[in-house]
């Protein structure tokens, strides 16, 4: 038997990691949710073709996009603990770190949502942007190029969802995020969230059904994904298979099935899939289901992440 | 050049004065330390073996800290050494999840601070604290890289491990057993 017994209170670091909570999983939640908006509103475009008609909840989508992007980087920017330094992200571009690749490429993602806003955004809003002069010139001119601005939009939402899973996944240290399967869970999550809400805006009643029929794909690749997150674990080295115990009798094991699997995705669609067949009408709480289960997933892995290590730095008292 | 630690934990007695130099050097705030004591205990009663690792930042020839800052200011300088430039750290925190010997924590200035092997007394040829308080001479530090250092005389000469290899960062804290 061995006892280690480790004399360092360092707070935030002892007896366990705990420097990211809710802000950071709200910020990786409401990126993710934009991506898949960003992905619905590129793909609506590029189906619209020259009749330009697009689903009213798209419209309202195109509107909601840069102000929840906002928020998730206001909730990045309560995180920081040397918040007058924030500017720092923007003096240098670290190709290393994934963290830095994110912070430009939100930087980069606004100007594209802003033209889309321009774009398609419903008339009441549309019309009192496109009063002043330059956003009605930005606007004939994001009207030429509507299949560019519609792929760029598909290719941004993405690599903004694939982003939110590899920020935590470039992290070697952390076992249970050193996973390939995470960038395309959150990525799935993501554009799972954005059908949801895209359905709960949506009142006409076949572009709901596509909604619909789009978040029983995307919930359907979460739970593949979810499969091979565990696999992926379970046949890699001894922290991984440690650090996947934490979701099997572990400490994260009721949150985990409970909130993200049953909750936030099996019974969803399980839900719309009847839904689909008409079987059961499904209320609005359903996508509710679907964006509070989104949000689980990020805090349960941004918390359960922190709780396992690499060895070599046994939390006080540890027997093993 | 290459700077390293070499730890004996033969030597090693668990008095704490490298902790408490270290405290003392760098004025480290009430409740955090740069340096600890991790002692491990095997075997059983009455067959049992006591090792002492006094640990830090293990300055590591491939650190994901430095990889993953997305400001700069988690950097390699001289001799190898890592270290925190204040002036550009926001606080994200993502070196401290980086790093898998928890050796990073965030001072309640808001910046990240670690262990940097004393850099101020290296850069005047002096020892870090923690090396020159050691009473029983269990620390060494020089440059690796240096065939006739003490410290590359020592990993040549004994049994040597680092903590946690497996972790691919290249670790320049080298202990004795």
């Amino acid at each position: 038997m061995t006892e280690t017994l480790v004399l360092r209170t360092n707070e935030g670091i002892d007896p366990q990691l705990h420097i990211w909570g809710w802000d950071v999983a709200g910020y990786l939640f409401l990126g993710g949710l934009v991506a898949g908006l960003l992905f619905f509103i590129g793909l609506h475009m590029r189906r619209s073709g020259a009749r330009r008609a697009l689903p009213t909840s798209v419209r309202w989508g195109a509107v909601a996009a840069p102000l929840l992007l906002g928020a998730g980087m206001f909730l990045l920017f309560l995180d920081l603990d040397l918040k007058l330094h924030v500017w720092r992200f923007y003096t240098a571009f670290r190709w290393t770190s994934p963290m830095s690749w994110g912070s430009w490429i939100l930087l980069l993602v606004f100007p594209l949502m802003l033209v889309q806003v321009l774009l398609i955004a419903p008339e009441s809003i549309r019309s009192l942007l496109v009063r002043a002069a330059p956003a009605s010139w930005a606007a004939s001119m994001a009207e030429r190029g509507w299949n560019v601005v519609a792929s760029l939009s598909i290719l941004t939402g993405v690599a903004l969802g694939i982003y939110t899973g590899i920020l935590l996944g470039a992290s070697v240290a952390r076992p249970l995020w050193s996973s390939a399967a995470l960038g395309p869970l959150f990525l799935a999550s993501g554009i799972s969230g954005a059908a949801a809400l895209l359905a709960l805006l949506e009142r006409d009643h076949a572009a709901r059904a596509w909604f619909t029929r789009a978040d029983v794909w995307a919930l359907g690749a979460e739970l593949a994904l979810i499969g091979a997150f565990f696999v992926g674990h379970a046949t890699s080295t001894r922290c991984h298979i440690e650090a996947i115990q934490l979701f099997l009798g572990g400490a994260y094991t009721a949150p985990f099935w409970g909130l993200v699997v049953v909750v936030g995705v099996a019974a969803p669609l399980l839900l719309e899939w009847l839904e689909l067949r008409g079987r059961v009408v499904v209320s609005a709480a359903v996508p509710v289901l679907v964006l509070v289960g989104g949000l689980a997933l990020r805090y349960v892995i941004v918390a359960a992440g922190q709780a396992a290590g690499v060895g070599g730095d046994a939390p006080l008292n540890t027997f093993f | 050049m290459r700077y390293a630690m070499v730890i004996d934990t033969v030597r090693c007695v668990g008095c704490n004065a490298c902790v408490v130099a270290c405290k003392t050097e760098n004025d480290t705030p009430e409740g955090f330390a740069r340096d600890w004591l991790r002692y491990v205990v095997t075997g059983t009663f009455p067959d049992l073996s006591r090792e002492i690792y006094s640990e830090r930042c293990n300055h590591c020839d491939n650190p994901p800290s430095v990889h993953n800052c997305p400001t700069g200011a988690s950097q390699i300088v001289e001799g190898g050494l890592v270290v925190v430039d204040r002036s550009k750290c926001t606080g994200c925190k993502a070196c401290v999840a980086s790093c898998p010997y928890n050796a990073r924590y965030v001072h309640p200035d808001g910046h990240v601070d670690k262990c940097t092997f004393c850099i101020h007394r290296v850069r005047k040829g002096l020892d870090p604290a923690c090396v020159e308080s050691c009473p029983t001479e269990a620390m060494t530090f020089g440059d690796v890289d240096d065939p006739d250092s003490e410290v590359s005389r020592l990993i040549r000469s004994r049994k040597v491990h680092v903590n946690n290899p497996a972790s691919g960062c290249d670790p320049q804290v080298y202990y004795l057993t």
